[in-house]
């Protein structure tokens, strides 16, 4: 079992956990993942690395709730543990390798974060941090309440911009906006790390590839067994065809088909609402919900 | 008398019953059939079905103690060959085995001695009978990474051999494609797998899962920090293959790995678990060997009508005689000589049905097997909603790409001699990893030797 020591609620749907999994936080790396089993009854649920204490044998995970299997996961607490958690899976960031360090120095990068991609990014931006290279960020949110992290991350970059579709907080737009209005105060960037919702991804590389920026995007999509063995999780990228858990999560973001990739990600999403609700409602479940829009 | 040339037949679930439930579909000899069928081994001097056994089970004997009735000393003979009885009656394939070597199938029926082997292996575990391990520990720690076939028998192997033995496993239950792969209507999960896994863990074995060697931990670490001297890679198969067609990435289409893990490992079948699964209303399987068997009648189960498209003749079909005769007795509808083209997409992104063309044998190939032609202009549309490719298997490049010194051949397989030694010292190799997809029984074979190739290793270096 893998105890729960921490448990913080973000905002609404975002909560954060502090897992012991000591072989996951002796070797991930930022940008790598791991996949986590409440009970028995569970499903394998793929998470992004937040942050980790090597020390402490610690993997730090933020999630949203998005169907069954997250909703229970949100009701666990400090205390409790997951059946399951194994990782570190897929490949760290390509920014985060060592011996690649002098390289990476003399880029200017940019980080667009989108809702819950904020926890991926932030294990990136600190390795920098740490590394002695100098990031600018984006936060983009929907509105202020469900914005997270902006103190820690404030703490490792150098640059730090808000935004909110609602203009609740900081800049009135979302990260594309804010990112074009960089650009036109004359900032330079070479290098971009969009994580989020994979619409967001999407309008993201359709303007670096406009203002002629590279940008890796970490891909999320449907995954079973995450090393390699069933094929779930696949993309097409450029001409070819990939797995997302041991090619990726990150990809040349201007390769990536996120059409294909957005109708893939909505495969079971009627089964998925169809459990949500057969859990909320109980023993008063009584089926017939496929019209009833009770999935996100 | 008995008719001796004809086997004791074998009860098994109606076929009208069995394609709507996951329960086991054959029962199971009695104990009175069990003694009868033996008394049909003509226990001869030189035993055939031995050599035919990748793992060299003394069957005459065992068979013998069978016909006495002397269940308990049948299992201890077999235990001393294979730490997987009950798995392997089940699954082996024994008419090209042990049973393909019996004289009996000469005039008759050959005796059924996987039917023998299941039948010692269950009545051993109802008798709450465990393998012993006599062994007095010698201190050398061993690794396998992975607890499938050959892992578990080079697990068990090494362990009655006396030594520290530590299985890794990536996912979250021991087993291997024994889990992940194989329906519970051939190898119920629970009863037989968890069984004989408790069996080696009673031999000393210890498990640790949600291990991904290559990611969570390296084989050089394993060796360089955490003491292991040698290490039996059993680590299966890997990557699954698709064939590259337009439609391929539509929803609705699966690899055989996805849909079997989602049924099997996962138990999308069952009540009360979370996984989601595509119940099809007609499903498409692309491929012929055991696993599209499986993955066809899996689907069955789950409520759909069933295509098995196969792009050679019956003959050529790769899946056991009985695999594919289970099948089509639950109703599988085989679309032979026949391959996918296109997969037909609708507005939303999902399969709306599968272009297929139509075949015809050439010359033989590389396998041997005559080649299959496309005949011109014969293209036509089958309506289905679900397409599950089994099309086989590329090697997981995790580990060969994260170890020191280990090397791969062309295919991406391990390189390892017939002993099961890689290129790196001390680090041995067997199963799917080194021969790409093969059966349970064969990777059962290539852990045996590889754990007799480590015994041999540490006895040269002390």
């Amino acid at each position: 079992m893998y105890p729960i020591l921490k448990k913080e609620k973000l905002s609404d749907k975002i909560f954060l956990m502090v897992v012991k999994a000591p072989r996951v936080a002796d070797g991930c790396l930022p940008g790598q993942f791991i996949i986590v089993k409440i009970d028995e009854e569970g499903e394998r649920i793929p998470l992004t690395i937040c942050d980790y204490d090597r020390a402490e044998g610690t993997i730090t995970i933020v999630f949203q709730t998005v169907g069954a299997s997250t909703e229970r996961m949100a009701e666990l607490n400090a205390g409790d543990a997951f059946a399951d958690f194994v990782g570190p899976l897929g490949q760290p960031s390509e920014l985060c390798i060592e011996a690649d360090l002098e390289e990476t120095k003399k880029k200017n990068i940019v980080f667009i974060a989108g809702g819950v991609g904020t926890a991926p990014v932030y294990p990136q931006v600190k390795w920098l941090k740490e590394h002695g290279v100098k990031t600018t960020v984006i936060i983009g949110a929907r509105s202020k309440d469900i914005l997270f992290y902006e103190d820690e991350m404030r703490a490792v970059a150098d640059e730090l911009y808000l935004a909110t579709d609602d203009g609740s907080y900081g800049f009135h737009g979302n990260g594309c906006q804010q990112l074009q209005a960089l650009v036109d105060e004359g900032k330079k960037f070479d290098h971009c790390v969009a994580i989020g919702p994979m619409i967001m991804m999407k309008f993201v590389c359709l303007l670096t590839k406009e203002l002629g920026i590279p940008t890796v995007v970490s891909m999320n999509p449907i995954m079973v067994d995450g090393t390699g063995m069933c094929g779930a999780c696949r993309l097409v990228v450029g001409d070819e065809v990939k797995f997302a858990c041991v090619d990726g999560p990150e990809f040349d973001g201007h390769l990536v088909d996120f059409d294909q990739a957005m109708a893939r990600a909505k495969q079971y999403k009627t089964e998925e609402g169809r459990a949500l609700l057969k859990q909320q409602e109980g023993d008063t479940h009584h089926g017939g919900c496929g019209n009833c829009g009770g999935d996100k | 008398m008995a008719d001796m040339m004809v086997r004791v037949p074998i009860s098994e679930q109606d076929p009208k019953v069995r394609a709507t439930n996951f329960e086991e579909v054959c029962l199971g000899y009695t104990e009175e059939e069990a003694v009868a069928e033996a008394s049909r081994c003509l226990n001869c001097k030189k035993p055939m079905c031995v050599g035919g056994c990748p793992v060299s089970i003394n069957i005459p004997a065992f068979i013998q103690e069978v016909k006495e009735g002397n269940f308990e000393k049948a299992y201890e003979i077999i235990s001393e060959s294979s730490a997987l009885p009950a798995v392997c009656g089940r699954v082996c394939p024994q008419e090209s085995q042990c049973e393909g070597k019996c004289i009996r199938g000469i005039k008759g029926e050959a005796v059924a001695i996987g039917k023998l082997e299941r039948f010692v292996a269950d009545w051993a575990r109802e008798n709450g009978i465990k393998p012993k391990n006599t062994s007095t520990p010698n201190g050398h720690k061993v690794a396998v990474i992975g607890s499938g076939p050959s892992g578990l028998t080079a697990a068990g192997d090494l362990a009655k051999a006396g030594y520290d033995v530590t299985v890794f496993e990536a996912l979250h239950e021991m087993g291997g494609v024994l889990v992940y792969g194989i329906p519970e209507f051939r190898l119920p999960k629970e009863k037989v797998v968890k069984a004989e896994v408790e069996n080696v863990k009673a031999l000393g074995v210890k498990f640790e899962k949600n291990v991904i060697i290559g990611r969570s931990i390296t084989i050089d670490e394993l060796m360089e920090k955490e003491g292991f001297e040698a290490v039996f890679i059993g680590s299966g198969a890997g990557l699954p293959m698709f064939m590259h067609i337009p439609g391929e990435q539509a929803n609705g289409v699966f690899s055989a790995n996805e849909y079997l893990t989602r049924n099997n490992l996962m138990k999308a079948f069952k009540e009360g678990y979370d996984t989601p699964i595509a119940r099809g209303k007609k499903v498409v399987v692309v491929g012929g060997g055991n696993v599209a068997m499986d993955a066809a009648r899996t689907a069955l189960r789950l409520g759909a009508e069933v295509h098995v498209v196969y792009r050679r003749s019956e003959a050529e079909l790769p899946a056991r005689a009985e695999e594919v005769h289970h099948a089509k007795e639950e109703g599988v509808i085989f679309d032979l000589l026949q391959n996918p083209v296109e997969i037909l997409v609708n507005e939303e992104g999902s399969v709306r049905g599968c272009k297929v063309i139509k075949m015809e044998l050439g010359e033989p190939d590389a396998s041997g097997r005559r080649r299959p032609v496309e005949i011109p202009g014969s293209e036509y549309e089958i309506e289905c909603d679900t397409v599950i490719m089994s099309l086989g298997t590329s090697p997981n490049p995790l580990i060969s790409s994260t170890t020191v010194g280990l090397e791969t051949n062309k295919k991406g397989c391990l390189i390892a001699t017939e002993q099961g030694a890689t290129t790196k010292d001390a680090v041995y190799a067997g199963g799917d990893a080194v021969t790409g997809a093969a059966t349970v029984i064969l990777a059962m074979g290539a852990g045996k030797t590889a754990a007799a190739a480590i015994d041999e290793y540490f006895k040269n270096k002390n």
